[in-house]
């Protein structure tokens, strides 16, 4: 083995340990932040006859308890579609969108609870995603994340890891990507982007060496809006690496996913 | 090689076109409307200038508990290189009440084969290539979610949730795309406090013993998470 893999894997352990330190310490601060901020919940009056609790975030679990007419409740969390709310008897329970959308705020206004749909898939700042499939005939995962700068342009930023049969690398890329029709539910895009990667032959491969080119890609692809905030994702890249030979190199990418917005 | 340039330099000022075409673009470079409406004036004849304070309603924002993340301790059984302690962390995101998804990282550390230990030789890798990380990005489902009793006064939620997914093993020197599948148990303490129970498969392909095969990774594992 090659000095060069001794030290990444050591300094991959090290910065896993870095990691699983830094949780414990977001743990710990979790733990404290919850016990500290018990101050003040968004309050809202029941308006239908009755306000169903039930006793966890889900449509299968049993109602224990209902909050009359008129009666105000605490809104103490969310979670998807759940709200935990408590009582003016102190108990607390979960409350489904579609019932907290029937209440009242102090002003007398009802409550809006929004909830994602197609609209905010067409309107929505900020998507993160992750998809995979074949690039050039290697394996290739990628996630990304993209702002929008308007329903038609976003940016996105790219991370990959490409492993491949004789080769590894990684590929980092910053995209324009231009859809059309923002508002259709299969939403046809094009982009384009530039950045880096880096490959290194499979440590059984003798020859070869580490190298790090730039790539540019033109793109097309499909978003499709399945439900909530869920959006799936295909698409095919063409690359064109920079390489320092005579030659450039042409890679095409096939990539699905899926992705939600926020 | 050559059209392919042609193409993406067509599709350039294709872009660029569209783009300045596009209505949407306006508020882009910061050439939308924005021009205030002109102040009312006052209605002729009023002496007293009402001075009503408006209360200022701030409305509290309501904590949304989407994310769990968490840390876990288990076995992994590395096939053809026995089974070693294994520990990472986890995140996760809530989509909907059945759909999630998850990235995890784990760190172990591959023992010797039988060979290795039968024939008392060489062995197959240094000490840094044993050491075993990988990485995955998963999507699951809540299939079977419900609520278990302990004794008469207590219930508890709890799902049992199928996952899978892509991600990366670092072994013997190399990256391998690995997929991985499995079932878990997620045991709700509290409303934001959960234990996992985890079984996963990971698969990929090695070619480190003569011949390219798929292995199978077996783990288990224990963990507790946060929601936040």
């Amino acid at each position: 083995m090659s000095e060069r893999n001794i030290t990444t894997i050591l300094s991959t352990s090290r910065s896993i340990k870095s990691a699983f330190l830094t949780l414990l310490v977001v743990l710990t601060q979790a733990i404290s932040a919850g016990v500290v901020q018990a101050d003040e919940y968004k309050t809202v009056a029941v308006a239908d006859p009755y306000l169903e609790m039930r006793t966890g975030p889900g449509r299968g679990y049993p109602i224990f308890h209902i909050i009359d007419r008129g009666e105000t409740v605490q809104v103490l969390a969310q979670r998807t579609d759940w709200y935990k709310v408590r009582g003016p008897d102190g108990k607390e329970g979960w409350v489904d969108r579609a019932q907290m959308e029937q209440t009242l705020q102090p002003d007398g206004e009802t409550t809006r609870f929004a909830q994602a749909n197609q609209q905010d898939f067409t309107d929505a700042k900020w998507e993160a995603g992750l998809v995979a499939g074949d690039f050039g005939g290697a394996n290739i995962i990628s996630v990304y994340g993209g702002y929008s700068l308007n329903p038609n342009v976003s940016i996105e930023v790219w991370g990959s890891q490409i492993l491949g049969n004789f080769s590894n690398g990684w590929m980092g890329s910053v995209n324009v990507v231009h859809e059309t029709w923002p508002d259709w539910r299969i939403s046809p895009f094009f982009t384009l982007g530039t950045g880096v990667i880096h490959t290194s032959p499979k440590s059984t491969i003798i020859q070869g060496e580490d190298r790090t080119d730039q790539i540019a890609h033109v793109g097309a692809g499909f978003r499709v809006y399945a439900t909530r905030r869920f959006v799936l994702r295909a698409e095919y890249k063409s690359y064109v690496v920079f390489t320092s030979r005579d030659d450039n190199e042409e890679v095409e990418e096939w990539k699905a996913g899926f992705a939600f917005f926020f | 090689m050559e059209s392919r340039f042609r193409v993406l330099f067509l599709v350039l000022p294709m872009i660029a076109l569209t783009l300045s075409g596009c209505a949407a673009t306006k508020s882009l470079f910061g050439r939308g409307d924005k021009s205030a409406p002109p102040p009312a004036e006052l209605p002729q004849g009023q002496v007293i200038e009402p001075e009503v304070e408006r209360r200022k309603v701030k409305e509290p924002k309501i904590d949304t508990e989407d994310f769990e993340i968490g840390a876990f301790v288990g076995v992994l059984s590395i096939e053809d290189f026995g089974s070693d302690f294994v520990y990472g962390a986890r995140i996760a995101y809530h989509v909907t009440e059945g759909f999630f998804v998850e990235g995890t990282a784990g760190q172990t550390k591959a023992g010797l084969t039988s060979f290795e230990i039968l024939s008392g030789g060489a062995p197959l890798l240094s000490d840094s290539d044993r050491q075993y990380t990988y990485y995955n990005l998963n999507l699951g489902y809540n299939i079977l979610p419900g609520e278990v009793f302990i004794g008469e006064g207590r219930a508890y939620n709890n799902a049992l949730y199928l996952i899978g997914g892509l991600g990366s093993t670092r072994f013997a020197g190399d990256d391998r795309f690995t997929v991985n599948f499995g079932v878990g148990y997620r045991f709700l303490f509290n409303d934001s406090v959960a234990f996992h129970f985890d079984f996963r498969d990971h698969l990929y392909d090695i070619d480190l013993l003569g011949e390219e095969k798929t292995t199978h990774n077996l783990e288990a594992h224990v963990g507790v998470t946060m929601f936040f």
